[in-house]
């Protein structure tokens, strides 16, 4: 299809996108990888007459270390964090969630800050930026904030990002040595989850010694399964002690119904998922 | 003239069996081609349609002044603008002569019957604009009770077209005791119950979208003398002759290109709405015009397939001797009877007996208006459905007699020393080997291993179970003969014409009425004609899809194009091989008795004399030394009808072709048994309205096949072959849910309604396991009036595909 007439601005600083979108307010949308932002013109579900491009803005991209945090700047396409090693070594479950998500030529396209910034909540990347204690960094006419995970999900398709204001980076605290696995039930390929489960685990001696586990597309928002952590810490990583931890992964949740699934599939599915995720994080 | 030696003939490698590449994927796959879409006239005028976001309504108003005060917008139209000019579209086969036929107006002007049925035209200088304007058609509705669920429009409860009185189209019966093919299958029903079995179940088509790559398009140019239609179709002909008989315009003063088409499996089969029209806007403004669908028109608008529930009740011995088969299906037509749409479930009547030689049939259908898309074509038309039903059933009856289901198959089916035979739907089956068939896909599966490791796993109660599905199949294919189509009142003939034009050069156009939309006609026509005159693959052409190039055809559907039209290329080719004798003999001074034709050389029999044929094309274009009498030409037409439909599979062309059908084939039959269905909502909104909701496979979701032939050569025609277009979509269905259901059979299902989703397979075995009143479940010896089947009823579910 063909979207709606628009302007077009390709800013080189952060600084020059924050002022244009001051000036254009309402009519103005940020468009970093399209990949969501253009299905919703072409099917014409939005007509913004301004379009700002974040993709010449260097300083939004790559991935840094930045002490016992790495930093993944907004506009890095999927792709590049996919095969990042310090994603791969200080936050594993974002390179398992990457894998699966969407197709090769998307995971070129979109980026780290705009699926979360979408906020999707059968997006991959918002469960495992909560079980892993992700920071977003906005930035705003009034300066740079940060928002925590757990602030950051507001409801379906909206975050704490103001309107005048622009994710820059996310910054991942590390999780070195822990155990990380991304489970995602879909029923083709190039499918949004049905209901992922994003599960990471420090075991110590064959016990549980923390647990992370984060749930995708069992509410409006990406969720902590908090009871499921609890009950799995202090817990051997075995089969039977993740099941009987995993059997409350549903609790909380308001999962959608459509034609992938009703409510109550989602439910019995967080559990199973949430059982075979935990257990190949732990290493089980 | 000089006699040149050649090869001898047995040297010269074969072109038929070969696995050629195809010779057209290159401009095909990069696109570098005459896609409809990449068409660009001088002046050309692009369309948008307003489309009707409710499933039935009264049309009250249609205000289109802002539309038309847009950006370079020329005019906005709607059908009282256009009047008698926009033509109506046609149901090309009534299946009965009482047929309920609802006046198709491709943009009706006072009440829509189905979301997405087009009510204005824009017309503007550039797509965007066009499509900026549509916003701005202003339409006023009436919404009326729409026509949805398939049962209950059967029962009449609310109208599809309330001035028609009923949605029941047409009802259809084919009985084998009133035909006098068998006997009666009520008798057989009746012993049945007494000393026998029957098994009663109801079995759900869901309502299916034909997704071709290319999205159809259509561009209309009226300046010249002829009319010129580019239309990304399955058929240019037939295409040519509707817009005749219903706009007015004569034969002659059309032509019709269907340039490259990118795909079509049936959903290209088709007159639509958006080609009338956008002829209709181009004669009046005078300027060409082109209308490319998005893809949410396509899969909202274009038309659907399958749509049946299916009622079945077999007769059986006890030992599992099947003596009778009744058949009870409602057809969904959609809010139109479409150009086959009617005919759908009729070609499928002829197959619910399948490979098997029970005495007793009965098949009725009856077709139903609703207020949704129009149903037609999809590849295999009605044989799938009938596949499915006897192969599912099959299945239920080897359970009940409790033998494998393969042996209770091989009891009921056709041996191969009883070809030909006649069977009780009344057709002729000229060859086939179900045992040897049979043998080898259960040696190259390891079938006997395969259950003895299931039943290992059910003996451990493994969470990981294994189920195994089989189906066997036959299909009539090769759409034609027209004594038969006629009988059947379809409005058309199923003969098929060709020619081979000799060039000077040596070069061979060949040109075909089957006009090709991706399955590689250009490569296996080639390989017939390079083997059966004598020349280079690589010099021979193929030429078709446009009515002035290849002037007669009836285009390609119904895995007809190779069996018909390879047939009629090889008529015309043998023409040309006769034509040339004359000449040849002549140049070489010998008699025409003394000449033979081999590996393209005529040579005198008995002398190392001989010319090739592309010397007597040479000889003939410059005509200095014929004989006389003889026509300056050796080029030949040949039309082909045959005399019976033939049943797969035959001789190989090329291979790599036939195993590019089969594995898409079989993606799609499996595809319908696990992934797709079009859902609407209970406003008659299709929901599985994107591909983010209408699950398509990619080559990621799908396995790798194993493939092997038995062939059993045509003998309807000279190449020995047989269609193969529809065959792996028709079998892989009921194989694929027949193993999902093996699967979990021991828990107590014993049906799934497909698409088989994860979450359909969850509840089944859960009501079933948790001992519920489990529908259907180990009801085979059926009284009258009972459950049948697990499948959920429409209109109580969301997720019930097309019927909720
Ligand atoms: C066919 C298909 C399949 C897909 N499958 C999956 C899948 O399986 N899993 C999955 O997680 N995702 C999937 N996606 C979505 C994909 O991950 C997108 O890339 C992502 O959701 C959006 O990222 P983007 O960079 O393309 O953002 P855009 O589409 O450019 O923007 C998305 C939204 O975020 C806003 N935005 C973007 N960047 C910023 C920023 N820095 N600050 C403030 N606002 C911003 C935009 O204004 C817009 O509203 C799929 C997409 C498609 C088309």
């Amino acid at each position: 299809m063909i979207p709606a007439q628009f302007d077009y601005l390709a800013p080189t600083s952060v600084e020059d996108a924050l002022a244009a979108l001051s000036e254009h307010g309402d009519d103005a949308k940020i468009i970093a990888g399209g990949q969501s932002l253009l299905p919703v013109l072409r099917m014409r579900l939005n007509a913004p007459e301004m379009i700002i491009d974040l993709g010449r803005i260097e300083s939004l991209r790559g991935v840094r270390d930045d002490g016992d945090a790495i930093v993944i700047g907004a506009m890095t396409p999927h792709a590049v964090v996919g095969s990042d090693p310090l994603v791969g070594e200080h936050a594993g479950l974002i390179t398992k969630a990457v894998e699966h998500l969407a197709d090769a030529q998307i995971r070129h396209r979109g980026t780290f800050g705009g699926a979360l910034a979408h906020a999707d909540p059968a997006g991959d990347l918002g469960a495992p930026a909560l079980a892993l204690g992700a920071e977003f960094v906005i930035q705003g006419p009034g300066g740079t904030r940060r928002v925590a995970a757990d602030d950051f999900f507001v409801d379906l398709f909206e975050t704490a990002i103001g309107e005048d204001e622009i994710l820059t980076e996310v910054r991942v605290p590390k999780h070195t040595g822990w155990g990380s696995h991304y489970e995602k039930f879909v029923r083709v390929a190039h499918q949004w989850p049905i209901v992922a489960v994003a599960a990471t685990v420090r075991v110590e001696g064959g016990t549980i010694a923390e647990a992370r586990v984060g749930l995708t597309n069992m509410g409006s928002t990406p969720l902590r399964a908090r009871g499921v952590e609890e009950a799995l810490v202090g817990q051997p990583a075995t089969e039977d002690a993740v099941r009987a931890a995993a059997e409350r992964a549903a609790e909380g949740t308001n999962p959608p119904s459509d034609l992938n699934g009703d409510a109550d599939y989602r439910r019995h599915l967080a559990t199973v998922i949430t059982r075979r995720a935990v257990l190949a994080a732990a290493g089980a | 003239m000089t006699a040149t030696q050649e090869r001898p003939s047995d040297e010269v490698e074969k072109e038929i069996g070969r696995d050629r590449r195809r010779k057209e994927d290159q401009r095909l796959i990069t696109g570098r081609t005459r896609w409809t879409d990449n068409i660009t006239l001088p002046g050309m005028l692009h369309l948008a349609m307003v489309r009707s976001p409710f499933a039935h309504a009264r049309i009250v108003s249609i205000d289109t002044s802002a539309a038309k005060q847009a950006t370079n917008v020329v005019d906005v139209l709607t059908g009282a603008d256009l009047g008698e000019a926009l033509g109506v579209n046609i149901n090309a086969w009534p299946i009965t002569p009482d047929q309920v036929t609802p006046t198709h107006s491709p943009m009706p002007s006072d009440r829509v019957a189905f979301a997405g049925e087009i009510v204005a035209v824009v017309v503007a200088r550039s797509a965007a604009e066009a499509r900026d304007a549509a916003e701005l058609v202003d339409v006023e509705y009436d919404e009326l009770p729409a026509a949805l669920d398939l049962k209950e429009s059967a029962a009449d409860a609310v109208l599809a077209h309330p001035d028609l009185g009923t949605n029941k189209s047409a009802y259809w019966v084919f009985d084998s005791g009133e035909a006098g093919t068998g006997g009666s299958v009520e008798d057989a029903i009746a012993k049945a119950r007494t000393d026998g079995i029957v098994i009663e179940r109801e079995y759900r088509q869901q309502r299916l979208i034909p997704a071709f790559m290319e999205p159809r398009s259509v561009v209309v140019d009226p300046t010249g003398e002829q009319l010129t239609m580019w239309s990304a179709t399955q058929i240019p002909h037939i295409l040519r002759f509707a817009l005749a008989a219903t706009t007015g315009v004569p034969e002659s003063k059309i032509r019709v290109i269907a340039p490259d088409v990118g795909g079509g499996f049936g959903g290209k089969l088709q007159t639509t709405p958006e080609e009338w029209i956008t002829w209709a806007v181009a004669r009046r403004l005078g300027k060409p015009a082109k209308y490319t669908e998005t893809r949410s028109e396509s899969l909202m608008s274009g038309h659907h397939g399958r749509d049946q529930w299916q009622k079945l009740t077999l007769a059986a011995e006890k030992d599992g001797t099947v003596t009778g088969f009744k058949v009870d299906l409602l057809a969904d037509l959609g809010a139109y009877v479409s150009l086959v749409g009617g005919g759908v479930p009729v070609l499928g009547a002829f197959m619910f007996n399948s490979i098997y030689k029970f005495p007793a049939y009965r098949f009725a259908v009856q077709t139903v208006l609703t207020n949704k898309t129009w149903t037609d074509a999809y590849r295999g038309a009605g044989r799938p459905e009938a596949t499915y039903a006897i192969e599912r059933i099959m299945d239920e009856l080897a359970v009940e007699v409790g033998v494998d289901p393969l042996e209770i198959r091989e009891k009921n089916w056709i041996k191969h020393e009883e070809f030909p035979f006649t069977t009780v739907a009344g057709l002729e089956y000229d060859s086939g080997n179900y045992e040897a068939a049979t043998a080898r896909a259960k040696e190259m599966l390891g079938y006997d291993e395969l259950r003895a490791e299931q039943r290992r796993r059910r003996e451990s109660g493994d969470p990981v179970q294994l189920g195994i599905g089989v189906s066997t199949f036959t299909e009539m294919c090769g759409l034609a003969p027209s004594r038969v189509l006629g009988s059947l009142d379809y409005g058309a003939g199923g003969w098929e014409h060709a020619s081979v034009r000799m060039l000077a050069t040596g070069k061979v156009e060949v040109v075909t009425g089957a006009s090709a939309h991706g399955q590689g006609h250009e490569t296996a026509f080639s390989q017939i004609v390079a083997d059966r005159l004598g020349v280079a693959f690589e010099d021979v052409e193929v030429l078709h899809g446009d009515t002035q190039v290849a002037p007669k055809g009836l285009d390609t559907y119904g895995s007809r194009s190779l069996v018909v039209g390879g047939e009629a290329l090889v008529r015309a080719a043998d023409k040309v091989i006769e034509k040339a004798k004359p000449i040849a003999a002549h140049l070489l001074e010998a008699s025409v008795d003394d000449l033979e034709f081999s590996g393209g050389r005529f040579s005198v029999r008995g002398t190392d004399q001989g010319m090739a044929i592309g010397e007597v094309a040479l000889a003939t274009f410059a005509a200095h030394n014929l004989p006389d009498g003889v026509e300056a030409s050796i080029d030949a037409d040949a039309t082909f009808d045959p005399e019976a439909f033939n049943f797969p599979h035959g001789n190989i062309i090329n291979p790599l072709i036939v195993s590019g059908q089969v594995h898409g084939g079989l993606v799609q039959g499996i595809a319908q048994a696990l992934w797709e269905e079009a859902v609407y909502d209970d406003s008659g909104t299709l929901v599985s309205g994107s591909f983010v909701d209408y699950l398509l496979p990619t080559a990621a979701d799908t396995i790798s096949f194993e493939i092997d032939h038995t062939t059993s050569p045509a003998t309807t025609n000279t190449l020995g072959t047989k269609g193969v277009g529809e065959a792996g979509t028709i079998a892989s269905t009921p194989a694929v849910v027949n193993a999902v259901v093996d699967a979990v059979r021991h828990l107590g299902v014993n049906d799934i309604q497909m698409p088989c989703t994860p979450e359909r397979v969850w509840r089944a075995i859960n009501s079933a396991g948790s001992g519920g009143s489990t529908e259907g479940a180990a009801m085979p010896h059926f009284e009258s009036g009972g459950e049948m089947g697990n499948q959920e009823q429409p209109g109580t579910s969301s997720t019930e595909g097309a019927g909720a």
